[in-house]
């Protein structure tokens, strides 16, 4: 398993955004790759990056104001960025497809749910309108929509969160893509839903080998799901490693911020009743990072060399990485 | 329910107006003594005290009959009947045409805010609201009629053109084009304007997002995924304005003597012809409603959500 060769790989991504107050760089040097069959979570807090990440691999930010400005996005060895619109548009809902964080909102008012699963089983498979209102009845049966056949007519506003945000995984999965990218996938369900829906994800990756890229802020969903960890902070990577390397020893003072935050049930009730961990701070504004480590200004350990020169990732183990000075000397970078 | 207190209110609104038929026939012949006023107004039943006046009005509407034209001396009815093909061919076609190329415009705009295309359309936004219809149409007939001499000045067709011919249709069209495109430009303006913002506003909504996301290109974006959310704001205010419209047409009726309701309706009030005015009050009060129930139709149409409301 270890040995798959890359079925996705991000190398070098930079994403400008032009904005009033200057130019935000939204993304530096995002690194990612991605196997056949595996799941890899990407966590953080809004505005982080996480989303535009995932755009940008669909090649679906905005220009203007966004702007690709560095990279190679690789999907099979064929580098999207450099992909024709048209190319871009084959690839989207093909190979890779994505789910959003708002089914409420996400799925077209106006027309049938069978309407919109046909139409990417159309557009990319050339079947009929028979033939596709077809398998949209089979991949509504397969995200267990009961009475498939009847939802199939139905209207977006006829069904619950939960419901939508399965039409949505039907949609993505139609055309068996062999990325799916899950933006917040249950930020907007409740708890119990949340759990049928990675549930079911879990479920159709294991029947159709599908890689997902899961973005949460939530560690837990995290836990969960993924078999490797991207942490993200201020457009940045600032740890990565596999899932239960990162929740059993974090590195990097922001993962470790962030999986303090994490309530535990189990535990002993804290002697200070009531009393949540939180970071101190906000996240800086992208338009005026300095030099130093964007953490900085948050960070318990930071020193004078985070507050002027940015860390690049070092390896912390052989297969852990962390962009903190605490792990590597100003030498090496 | 509704159109009989439009019905009342008209009544008693036309009542206020000093003057009456007695008043008009005397002062069109040149005066009349007393008793001939007095004879006058029997005739007509203006002797009566007002709420039998009003009882018998109420009484013979709810039945059809809308009274007899003094003027006229015919059936109000016969006469609005007689006149409402022009108006309607003017109203309709004028309202189809602003609503049509007014969203083509306004989804146009739309794909690019900040292009040309963008900027005309506000500009003709901003003219087409501020120019009144009779200035605009005196335009178009100064450069039309007097410059170009490629359209008639007035009138519904050449009266020597022979009725119900292929030629008579066409000069139909060719006098119908100076009305139309005064009365259109106004709700062209108003209809573009909202297509944009409307447009723009469903763009940015997160399943044109996940339409992109599918693998669709732009056009199926714009006019299949975008379009039928967008429209459903220009329907509204369609609706809403078709009573306007009905206004608007008074003016540019008179202003190109199109024998229709509106050119009946300023003579009317001009001649006093109070059955004529209250007929032609009552008849658009009726085409609203109509127009209203329309709109719904339309309305449930596009938006399934407004179709299940009823059925769930």
């Amino acid at each position: 398993m270890e040995a798959a060769a890359p079925l996705l790989e991000v190398e070098g991504l930079e994403v400008e955004f032009r904005t009033r107050q200057g130019v935000a760089r939204v993304l530096d040097g995002i690194e990612l790759s991605l196997e056949p069959g595996r799941t890899l979570g990407i966590v953080g807090e809004s505005g982080c990056g996480k989303s535009i990440t995932a755009l940008s691999i669909m090649r679906l930010v905005p220009v203007p104001p966004g702007r690709i400005g560095a990279g190679a996005v690789r999907l099979k060895g064929e580098d999207l960025l450099q992909a024709s619109e048209k190319r871009m548009r084959e690839v989207r809902g093909k190979d890779i497809s994505m789910i959003f964080q708002e089914p409420m909102t996400s799925l077209n008012p106006v027309y049938s749910i069978g309407d919109q699963i046909a139409e990417t089983v159309r557009l990319h498979e050339g079947l009929s309108r028979r033939d596709s209102l077809d398998r949209a009845i089979e991949m509504l049966k397969a995200v267990h929509i009961p009475a498939a056949e009847r939802r199939v007519r139905e209207f977006p506003h006829q069904m619950s969160g939960g419901m939508r945000q399965r039409v949505m995984i039907a949609m993505a999965l139609a055309c068996q893509p062999s990325v799916l990218i899950a933006d917040e996938p249950t930020t907007a369900l409740d708890v119990t839903v949340q759990a049928q829906v990675f549930d079911l994800l879990k479920e159709l990756q294991e029947k159709t080998g599908t890689a997902i890229i899961l973005i949460s802020h939530d560690m837990g969903a995290i836990a969960e799901m993924a078999d490797r960890v991207m942490v993200m902070y201020a457009g940045r990577i600032v740890e990565e490693a596999a899932t239960d390397e990162i929740l059993e020893s974090p590195r990097h003072p922001y993962t470790r911020g962030l999986i303090a935050c994490v309530p535990h049930m189990e535990e002993e009730p804290p002697p200070e009743r009531g009393a949540l961990t939180e970071i101190p701070g906000v996240v800086p504004a992208l338009t005026d990072l300095g030099s130093g480590c964007s953490f900085a200004p948050r960070c318990d350990h930071a020193t004078d060399l985070c507050r002027s020169r940015a860390p690049q990732p070092f390896a912390v183990d052989a297969d852990h990485r962390a962009a903190c000075w605490l792990y590597g000397e100003a030498g090496t970078a | 329910m509704l159109l009989l207190a439009v019905v009342v209110f008209n009544f008693i609104l036309l009542s206020l107006v000093p003057g009456d038929i007695a008043d008009t026939l005397a002062g069109e012949s040149g005066g009349a003594s007393q008793e001939v006023m007095d004879d006058i107004r029997r005739t007509y039943g203006l002797d009566r005290p007002f709420h039998i006046q009003l009882a018998t009005y109420v009484g013979k509407v709810v039945q059809g009959d809308l009274g007899t034209s003094y003027y006229f001396n015919m059936p109000v009815t016969e006469l609005i009947l007689g006149r409402v093909a022009p108006t309607l061919l003017l109203v309709v076609t004028a309202l189809v045409l602003a609503i049509l190329i007014g969203t083509l415009f306004g989804v146009i705009a739309s794909r690019r805010p900040n292009g040309l295309f963008s900027h005309f359309v506000t500009v003709l936004a901003l003219v087409g609201f501020a120019a009144p219809v009779f200035w605009t149409a005196f335009l178009l007939i100064v450069l039309f009629v007097a410059m170009l001499e490629i359209m008639p000045l007035s009138g519904l067709v050449d009266p020597t053109t022979p009725r119900g011919t292929f030629s008579w249709y066409l000069d139909v069209l060719h006098h119908l084009f100076l009305p139309v495109l005064s009365l259109s430009s106004i709700y062209l303006a108003s209809y573009s304007r909202l297509a944009r913002a409307s447009m723009m506003d469903v763009l940015g909504s997160d399943y044109i997002r996940t339409a992109r996301a599918k693998g669709l290109g732009e056009t199926s974006v714009t006019y299949k995924h975008a379009l039928r959310n967008a429209v459903i704001p220009v329907i509204t205010i369609a609706g809403l304005q078709f009573s306007h419209i009905f206004s608007g047409a008074v003016v540019v009726e008179t202003v190109f003597t199109w024998p229709g309701l509106g050119t009946l309706a300023f003579e009317s009030i001009l001649r006093g012809d109070t059955p004529t005015i209250m007929g032609i009050l009552f008849f658009s009060a009726m085409i609203v409603i109509v127009v209203n129930l329309l709109t719904d139709l339309t309305y449930r149409l596009v938006d399934p959500r407004i179709r299940s409301a009823r059925n769930a």
